[in-house]
């Protein structure tokens, strides 16, 4: 397996080779406002306070990799310049922060700003402006549409492909199974939901008992579980955040409750969500996954793993190394260095967008083996593969092959 | 009465405000009107955008303190009225095309509505009890607006995307820039609409209900019409303030009118002086450049760092911006005297 990795520096080589030959073909140096010489200015917009402000980290990791790559010489000669600022996770305020970047600091392009409601705030200001929204923070998936929004592209597998492969799975495992449906009560648990419903197509109606919604703002689903199994469901499709998500494997193991359980990959870390859940309570549970879980033990000795270690030893001491968004944050910046040591020295707008939707089988350290990053001018949807895994032991046990599931917005 | 609710419901009566001391000398307001009218032509789009904001959210504070710095109730709702407003603006924009300048009426004789129905229940109640109510309703607002069967026009959890109007007449000037002078003749109005209202018959009934409940009723004030209809004034103002900020910002989501939102302008309002009209917008002020100030001085405190410039600020002028005037003019005063 570990010979499948492209080592990091061998990526490097790579692509600074790509790059002057790049560069070799138009030799002459362009640019758009925020570019330069000597620096390219990236804005970013994250909730640091608020509600989500848990997703902080990632704004915080990303800053920490572009002062890696700054102080290993810059993209193509040129330092990164990240502005980030706080919208706390509040729509007008995203708006004040995007046009202060865009109009007053003069960035280049945003580049993974948190959220969907934030960044539907700010499509159509951006797509207005012709400035790159890029990589958004979001798995929403209405980004992949090059057609009406070309400034605008996502970046993780979105939430609707996801539930595609579970609902495939289903029907070609267990085709007369009884679904019960937990989510949350959001665009997120609902792209989720329609996911699954396409998905099964034809057969949604028969084959889903229970749709249950709950609250964020809800201390505890319990009783959403217990109405759940009253239904006599065999299959139960969870589409939970991470505390909510511990609450429901606890309890399903409480009640005596045991369908083949769907997990969503937004809580899939071991450290936060199996642990707190109980090892033995998880067992057999399936979800997907396109990045390597740090609490993972079976990465230990990986070589992405260390180089993810080393980046945080070094410039990011003090991070939660048990938090997915960490794994996150530093994989997303790699595919934006990536873009732009495309671009070589044609560092304008277009261009970028240009790049970004020419990536080729990309493959990064913190991905799973076989995952790679595709792109192209009708798709804007840069990751859409998963791996189908089941809970075993303290570890999630990768089985099957990777299932690509691409959606348009 | 306990004296919880006692100490509660005198806080915001600072000391009777004179009438005349809530609005600026005319000098003054010339100077400022200028200033509003003018500074936008050298200034860039992203600062008009800014001075929009400042607009819409010092109307938004001005609707709050005429409740409370004018009738003395508590409001923690007013979160909720701004986004019914901004709702109400944007689906009638987006889903039946009805020009911008219409739905805003419409936006404020709705808000005032649903603000004088629910003053009914709110008269039972006064102090920390109104304010606990109030909260209810902006906690609750969130959620009601992403109801399954609303979603055909609201758009749900996802919100609704506005477009922005461009300049009309052909008029050769940016859109920020015509919504930025359109939303100061709206504000300029209420503004006026404002001071008359206390400066009148209802204003002085309200002012005596802040002063003396009992007394005023004494006096012959219908304490029960003149409370709601203090709520009712208000929500409909905060909602055309959410229908302006509907359509400078070009989209409204559930997520954008929180509790935090009601408690911004509550800190507007305090920060701006209770019952100081011109305050509002120093207050407004405070709640859009003082965050940001906060994040340039520490990115991961910023909270902390504006809990002290609050702090801060209560703690050196109790009465905000107002109690700056006013010694402003006296130091004035005793200069022209030397």
């Amino acid at each position: 397996m570990p010979a499948m990795h492209v080592r990091l520096g061998a990526l490097a080589a790579a692509l600074a080779l790509s790059a002057s030959l790049s560069t070799g073909a138009s030799a002459q140096k362009k640019y758009d406002t925020g570019a330069s010489d000597t620096e390219i200015k990236i804005g970013n917009i994250m909730a640091y306070s608020g509600p989500a402000s848990a997703y902080g980290v990632i704004g915080k990791t990303e800053e920490a990799y572009f002062r890696k790559v700054n102080a290993e010489g810059g993209i193509n000669g040129r330092k990164i310049n990240f502005i980030s600022y706080d919208d706390a996770y509040s729509p007008p305020k995203t708006v004040e922060q995007a046009r202060k970047l865009v109009e007053s600091d003069e960035v280049l392009f945003i580049f993974n700003s948190l959220g969907t409601p934030p960044n539907s705030a700010i499509q159509k200001y951006m797509n207005s402006k012709k400035v790159p929204q890029l990589f958004v923070a979001t798995g929403a998936t209405k980004w992949n549409d090059p057609q009406n929004f070309p400034w605008t592209m996502g970046w993780q597998p979105n939430y609707q492909s996801e539930t595609q492969i579970y609902a495939k799975y289903i029907l070609k495992e267990m085709p007369n199974a009884k679904i019960a449906v937990l989510f949350q009560n959001d665009d997120y648990g609902k792209d989720y939901l329609k996911g699954l419903k396409d998905g099964l197509g034809a057969k949604a109606a028969s084959m889903i008992v229970q749709e249950e919604s709950y609250e964020v703002s809800e201390p505890t689903i319990d009783s959403h579980i217990v109405k759940l199994k009253s239904t006599g469901a065999d299959v139960f499709v969870n589409i939970t955040t991470p505390k909510f998500a511990a609450q429901a494997i606890k309890k399903n193991a409480e009640i005596g409750w045991k369908p083949v359980h769907f997990l969503n990959n937004v809580s899939i870390s071991i450290g936060s969500v199996m642990k707190p859940a109980g090892i033995e309570n998880g067992q057999g549970v399936i979800s997907s996954a396109y990045l390597k879980d740090p609490t993972d033990p079976q990465w230990k000795d990986d070589a992405g793993m260390k180089a993810w270690n080393e980046f945080l030893d070094k410039y990011y001491p003090d991070a939660n190394r048990t938090d997915n968004s960490v794994v996150y944050g530093y994989t997303v910046a790699q595919t934006l260095a990536h873009v732009l040591k495309q671009c070589g020295d044609d560092l304008t707008r277009e261009n970028v967008m240009k790049q970004a939707a020419s990536i080729k089988d990309l493959e990064l350290g913190m991905m799973l083996p076989g995952i790679k990053v595709n792109t192209s001018p009708t798709d804007f949807a840069p990751l859409s593969q998963l791996q189908l895994m089941r809970f075993k032991g303290e570890t999630w046990e990768r089985f099957g092959d990777v299932i690509s599931g691409d959606v348009g917005g | 009465m306990s004296a919880v609710e006692d100490v509660v419901t005198e806080a915001p009566a600072v000391e009777a405000v004179p009438k005349r001391a809530m609005t600026l000398g005319t000098g003054t307001s010339v100077v400022v009107l200028l200033l509003l009218l003018v500074v936008p032509v050298f200034a860039k789009n992203f600062v008009i955008f800014q001075l929009t904001q400042l607009l819409y959210l010092g109307l938004a504070v001005l609707a709050l303190n005429i409740l409370t710095g004018g009738s003395g109730q508590f409001s923690l709702g007013q979160s909720a009225f701004y986004g019914i407003g901004a709702y109400i603006t944007a689906v009638m924009m987006e889903q039946f095309n009805i020009p911008y300048f219409l739905c805003l009426p419409v936006a404020g004789v709705l808000c005032f509505g649903v603000g004088f129905l629910f003053g009914q229940p709110a008269l039972r109640l006064s102090g920390v009890y109104l304010a606990l109510a109030t909260f209810a309703l902006a906690t609750a607002m969130p959620q009601l607006l992403k109801l399954n069967f609303l979603e055909k026009w609201t758009g749900g959890v996802q919100g609704l995307v506005v477009t922005k109007p461009d300049a009309p007449f052909g008029l050769k000037m940016s859109q920020d820039m015509w919504l930025y002078y359109f939303t100061l003749v709206v504000v300029l109005a209420i503004y006026i609409f404002s001071v008359n209202l206390l400066r009148s018959r209802s204003g002085r009934a309200f002012m005596a209900i802040r002063d003396n409940e009992i007394a005023a009723s004494a006096m012959g004030v219908n304490v029960a019409l003149y409370k709601t209809l203090a709520f009712g004034v208000s929500a409909g103002i905060t909602g055309v303030a959410g229908g302006l900020s509907a359509i400078a910002v070009q989209f409204v989501a559930p997520d954008s009118f929180t509790i935090t939102l009601a408690i911004q302008l509550f800190l507007g309002m305090v920060v701006g002086g209770v019952g100081w009209l011109p305050g509002s917008i120093i207050g407004a002020a405070f709640i859009i450049f003082v965050p940001n100030i906060a994040e340039g001085i520490s990115k991961g405190l910023s909270g902390a760092v504006f809990g002290v410039l609050l702090f801060l600020v209560i703690y050196l002028v109790p009465h905000g911006a107002r109690q700056v005037a006013i010694l402003g003019q006296q130091f004035a005063s005793r200069l022209r005297k030397n």
